[in-house]
């Protein structure tokens, strides 16, 4: 079957091979924080793929969490330990690695195999609900998912107080 | 392919605007600083003087000035910069060293891409996104890489402390710019930034329909909930562009010039070009959150809706690029009137003031709306003055002393010593008399 090229296709492609490369980019380096600038370029282009199926606040939120906060955080972390030398990660070879790769292959072709044609045959169909609206996510949030939704920020709650705790100098 | 084309066009529509000034931005920090630090600054580049009793000049010109005010300046400083020899040191990590200018400058081209220049959406914002709020909060947090990276790959103990201090800095301070803004987003109900600006100059002001609030536009600036959390996105935005007093990352008499120690040249201008655009950007950000955007005057009337109506294309632009040159001088006023604060200080201020600050406006803002609502307009701001004499209350108890703050050795010591110290001599023949005693 033919697959028709169009603009949204070729953006999508470029966006997803963008972001395939950096992920393997991640696990490549030897470099911890290469490693770590191709994750946030890899959250970078995700959330740039989110926008193209115009779920933009989802999309935002990738790059505003993830890409803005979380990954300064991890190479702010990185560079005070100074893992930057590359010899401390060197690998020394090991039987298991072809072992791996040759499993790693034959799983993705079986994958594909069932996963590609369905792909092949969809059609993209417009949203049954604005999801990039942020009044939409909010409702959903705050009606349907409430529960769900104060679970998680107690859960964050009590991580920060535990992390202060863990973290405060003993007072004498 | 239209639309593409479109979208290509508003992008280098956004560009040009900001990039263009920047020369005229550096000369006018330069000026209006010495200006403010009683000096003269920059006014001699590009004057000419024709000689008087030259062949070569005619009659007309002979013995004539041609003043620009030093307008030049900072293009001869940019030609200067481009034909240096470009140094790279030879121990750095060389890709993420050619990178890391190129962040910075990506963040401030994109930083403004969802602000509206005029209320005619074919030009401008280039994209009107839903979220336009957020891209901006999402964009600017990005640029904490351009600093770190070249914080890192400088491979310089000050670069690496300067790259640190930016992340720890950007992070601090994105907190406290989200919750702010995220008052703005209750009372306008819109994360659009055009609907921000239409929300502020269509309404009343404080919603009130009566006689003198007709007249004037509702701004968020106007109304107490907005002028807090301005004043706190103000604070935060001279944060996230690592502007004086906030300019730790490159604090030149500790860290030499912190991140940007072993860049030179283009590279070197490249930092500077993104952070006088990142300002001047932020400060029309600011304009269109808190002040109305394209909007010049708070004034609701027929007459000047018309006038807007017929020339509002050139006029939106025009009182854009009018605020955020005023942006830029209270930028320049600012860095001329206080010192650098101190790395607890910084932290403190963003952590322990900007923040609880933030989120009490937050509350105050979300019970005002509530009563409002259900209860009418007195009841509401009954609550609000409740809400801030609440929280007044709550910094007073809270706050630590000035005589409780520990002294630091080094602040504490006698800069000069007391016997060179010049006293009148009234106190010194009282000192000569008592020395022996």
């Amino acid at each position: 079957m033919p697959v028709k090229l169009t603009l949204e296709m070729v953006i999508f492609a470029a966006l997803a091979g963008a972001a395939a490369f950096a992920a393997v980019g991640v696990v490549a380096f030897r470099n911890a924080t290469r490693s770590a600038l191709c994750l946030v370029f890899n959250f970078f282009v995700l959330g740039f793929l989110y926008f193209s199926l115009q779920v933009e606040m989802l999309g935002i939120t990738q790059v505003v969490v993830y890409t803005g906060a979380i990954m300064v955080l991890f190479i702010f972390v990185i560079m005070l330990l100074n893992l930057g030398s590359s010899h401390l990660l060197a690998e020394k070879f090991d039987g298991k690695k072809p072992v791996g790769i040759f499993f790693g292959i034959a799983l993705a072709v079986l994958l594909s195999s069932q996963i590609v044609p369905m792909f092949a045959r969809t059609e993209s169909k417009p949203l049954v609900y604005p999801l990039g609206d942020s009044k939409v996510v909010g409702q959903t949030l705050f009606t349907s998912y409430v529960f769900p939704f104060e679970a998680v920020s107690f859960l964050l709650l009590v991580g920060i107080v535990g992390s202060i705790l863990l973290a405060k100098r003993r007072m004498s | 392919m239209q639309d593409v084309l479109a979208a290509f066009g508003r992008a280098i529509l956004l560009i040009l605007p900001i990039f263009g000034p920047v020369p005229v931005i550096i000369w006018w920090e330069r000026r209006l600083l010495s200006w403010m630090q009683d000096r003269i600054g920059p006014n001699r580049t590009g004057n000419i003087t024709f000689s008087r009793n030259s062949r070569m000049i005619p009659s007309f010109l002979k013995g004539k000035k041609i003043k620009l005010f030093g307008l030049l300046q900072s293009i001869a400083d940019g030609i200067k910069l481009f034909l240096k020899e470009d140094i790279m040191p030879s121990k750095t990590d060389k890709l993420l060293f050619i990178v890391a200018p190129f962040i910075a400058l990506f963040v401030s081209f994109t930083l403004g891409a969802t602000v509206p220049f005029s209320g005619d959406l074919r030009f401008t914002p280039v994209a009107d996104v839903n979220i336009g709020l957020l891209y901006v909060l999402a964009i600017s947090s990005l640029g904490a890489y351009g600093l770190v990276l070249a914080g890192y790959s400088s491979n310089n103990k000050y670069s690496l402390i300067g790259g640190l201090r930016a992340s720890a800095q950007l992070i601090s301070y994105e907190l406290a710019m989200g919750v702010s803004l995220a008052s703005i987003v209750m009372m306008s109900g819109s994360l659009k930034l055009t609907d921000i600006v239409n929300q502020q100059q269509n309404t009343p002001l404080y919603n009130l329909n009566f006689a003198p609030f007709t007249l004037i536009a509702n701004w968020n600036i106007l109304s107490p909930m907005g002028f807090v959390s301005g004043i706190v996105f103000f604070i935060c935005m001279l944060a996230e562009t690592n502007r004086p007093p906030f300019d730790l990352p490159e604090a030149e008499n500790e860290l030499v010039a912190g991140y940007h120690t072993e860049y030179s040249t283009k590279r070197w201008a490249l930092f500077m070009m993104a952070e006088y655009m990142a300002m001047f950007v932020f400060s029309m950000i600011w304009f269109t959150i808190f002040m109305g955007g394209y909007h010049l005057l708070p004034v609701r009337s027929e007459f000047l809706d018309g006038i807007e109506q017929k020339v509002g294309f050139l006029l939106g632009p025009l009182s854009m690029m009018l605020k955020g040159a005023f942006g830029l001088s209270v930028y320049i006023w600012v860095r001329a009137t206080f010192p650098r604060l101190r790395y607890d200080q910084l932290m403190n201020l963003g952590w322990k003031f900007l923040l609880p600050l933030s989120v009490g406006n937050l509350m105050i803002t979300a019970s005002w709306i509530f009563a409002n609502r259900v209860y009418g307009n007195a009841v509401g701001w009954g609550v609000v003055c409740i809400g801030y004499a609440i929280l007044g209350i709550v910094w007073l108890r809270t706050r630590r002393k000035k005589q409780d703050e520990k002294q630091f050795g080094s602040r504490s010591i006698d800069m000069v010593v007391s016997s060179v110290r010049i006293s009148s001599p009234e106190i010194a023949a009282v000192a000569d008399a008592t020395e022996g005693l």
